[in-house]
């Protein structure tokens, strides 16, 4: 065969569709030893496909993505996007090595990581789901729904456009993410997730405190007198003047009984709402970072709260 | 037995998801949802899917940690909740901790087996038998899937009796005090997720959350909406992200009108 005889070979449109449904399925092999290799071998199996038509061909292809990878799931597709790219001009004859191949994809996979981690994990699936768990608990079925199709809309349309994005630019990619935009991505989704964050732990924390701590009569006159009217209504003699006297005394939110008590939870209200959650939260990092197991410190907590519930402390 | 059917169906989506972590059918929220629709409590399992959410918030798999597993918690809870044992939802959210944990170790488990899998993908390669490694790979996925399917049949066959006899052994103050613990449990997954994102520069946003929070009239939406315009603001004022163009005169004045246009609309 001669030199001008041998014709160019390049991924079609149904080649990168067919990458984009497989990295779905890139953690379906996830192992201890090197992770995500196997995910990330299968994806890339139908651009091999087309450009490597040679077992040996494909075998080395394969030997060369079998190698460590890592990353959060989504942020894949940008990575897979470039070695296709990468891959279709090696299948055309460029010098790139295996070396420069793997280059890449680690270069590429701490970084993303660092950005899909706290966008994803950390402020779209605590932010929507939280706003989408509100509406569940009052039993809407629009709860589940909305969580499932936006999830799905911009998880689905940021897997096609990032890894399209990889394929046209290249190994220029790393320069684009490496610039101001991706940062600012980040930190202004973060800034959203630390203020839902924020909200959320006073607001959705049950914490009570029933402990009495001063009981106190109330000074004569300044209680509502539902003792004489629940007699009279007894004794069958109730005037609606009476009524309308005790009405206007708790309209003028004179106190309902003749003891005004105090629990812990109305000091603690007093002093600042959500302080308890709040503290807790902070117990709770401080674990964390000492780097104790979740599983560990949920345990815990549901031991302090049975004990809690056992000597009257919390309701 | 149809409705039967469809809850193992639920389970096995959400064992796959749990690993894949694509499309949510492992989150609680969907989850339980499914398993309701299947045993025609649809209500309940979407209680039982909120309630269970928002202890699920911040468990996410970073790296190689693997976090309490929430496609054992809600399926097993949800069938237990809405299916024949008919369990009420606090003890669903009791149940579905220790729940949790065991999925925890039944997907490391699976992690395990599959570098067993990942060695046999390597001799394939190297035969460049490209539909072996396909093959392999939905191996490794549908035992994912098992891992939680089975489960569920275990449970299914032990059916409502059993079940509901032994909760109900356990004692009262057991269960009271796990529902106390429930309500505050939830901070767990706050802090994980504040742990992942905390920097010096992002604390005041969560203080400021905090104190609005005491405002109840504004519900989650009006928070969102107050997140995203302090993102905004702070990214067009912060030095860092503008730092060399320095024409503070210029710019303030192009930025008040967005910020405008986005209070008028609010």
């Amino acid at each position: 065969m001669s030199e001008n005889e041998k014709v160019e070979v390049h991924l079609r449109k149904s080649d990168l569709v067919n990458t984009w449904w497989r990295s779905t399925f890139l953690q379906a092999s996830w192992n201890y030893e090197r992770m995500q290799n196997v995910g990330w071998a299968f994806s890339l199996i139908p651009g091999i496909r087309r450009l490597y038509k040679s077992k040996e061909d494909r075998a080395a292809a394969m030997k060369r993505h079998l190698e460590f990878f890592n990353t959060h799931p989504y942020v894949a597709s940008p990575i897979l996007g470039v070695e296709l790219a990468m891959e279709e001009q090696r299948a055309n004859g460029a010098p790139i090595n295996d070396e420069a191949m793997n280059g890449v994809k680690v270069g590429m996979m701490g970084p993303l990581a660092g950005v899909g981690d706290p966008i994803f994990w950390g402020t779209m699936r605590p932010v929507l789901g939280a706003f989408a768990a509100g509406m569940a608990q009052g039993g809407s079925v629009m709860g589940p729904i909305i969580f499932f199709v936006v999830w799905n809309l911009i998880r689905m349309l940021f897997l096609w456009y990032t890894q399209q994005l990889g394929y046209k630019e290249g190994t220029n990619i790393t320069q684009d993410l490496g610039g101001g935009a991706m940062q600012k991505i980040t930190t202004g989704a973060s800034i959203l997730g630390m203020f839902i964050m924020g909200v959320l732990v006073p607001r959705w924390t049950t914490m009570n405190f029933p402990v009495v701590m001063s009981k106190v009569k109330v000074q004569d006159g300044a209680a509502a007198d539902i003792p004489a009217l629940a007699k009279s209504i007894n004794g069958g003699d109730v005037s609606a003047s009476q009524i309308a006297k005790v009405v206007t005394q708790i309209q003028d939110e004179q106190s309902l009984t003749a003891y005004k008590v105090t629990t812990l939870q109305d000091t603690l209200d007093d002093l600042l709402p959500g302080l308890a959650p709040l503290l807790l939260m902070f117990i709770v990092l401080w674990l964390l970072r000492k780097r104790v197991s979740a599983i560990t410190i949920i345990f815990g907590l549901f031991i302090v709260g049975i004990l809690a519930y056992a000597f009257g402390i919390m309701a | 037995m149809i409705s039967a059917f469809f809850v193992v169906l639920f389970a096995f989506l959400a064992g796959m998801d749990g690993i894949l972590d694509q499309f949510q059918f492992h989150q609680p929220l969907v989850a339980a949802t499914l398993i309701g629709l299947a045993n025609g409590h649809l209500t309940e399992g979407i209680i039982l899917g909120g309630t269970l959410q928002m202890l699920a918030l911040g468990w996410m798999n970073i790296g190689a940690a693997v976090a309490p597993d929430a496609a054992l918690a809600s399926t097993v809870s949800a069938y237990l909740v809405t299916g024949p044992a008919q369990v009420s939802v606090d003890t669903g959210m009791a149940i579905a901790i220790p729940l949790a944990v065991a999925g925890q170790v039944l997907t490391i488990g699976v992690r395990t087996i599959t570098v067993a899998l990942a060695h046999i993908v390597d001799k394939q390669a190297e035969k460049g038998n490209l539909r072996s490694i396909e093959a392999i790979h939905w191996t490794a996925l549908a035992l994912q899937g098992l891992r939680i399917a089975i489960p569920v049949i275990v449970v299914m066959a032990v059916g409502a009796g059993p079940v509901n006899t032994a909760l109900n052994a356990i004692p009262d103050v057991i269960t009271k005090g796990l529902a106390v613990a429930g309500g505050f449990i939830v901070v767990v997954g706050y802090a994980m997720v504040i742990n992942m994102m905390a920097t010096a520069e992002l604390w005041p946003f969560f203080f400021l959350g905090f104190a609005l929070s005491a405002v109840s009239e504004l519900n989650l939406i009006a928070m969102g909406m107050i997140g995203l315009v302090l993102a905004l603001i702070y990214l067009q004022l912060s030095p860092r992200f503008n730092g060399g163009s320095g024409n503070g005169g210029g710019s303030n004045g192009s930025n008040g009108d967005p910020i405008d246009a986005i209070l008028d609309n609010y």
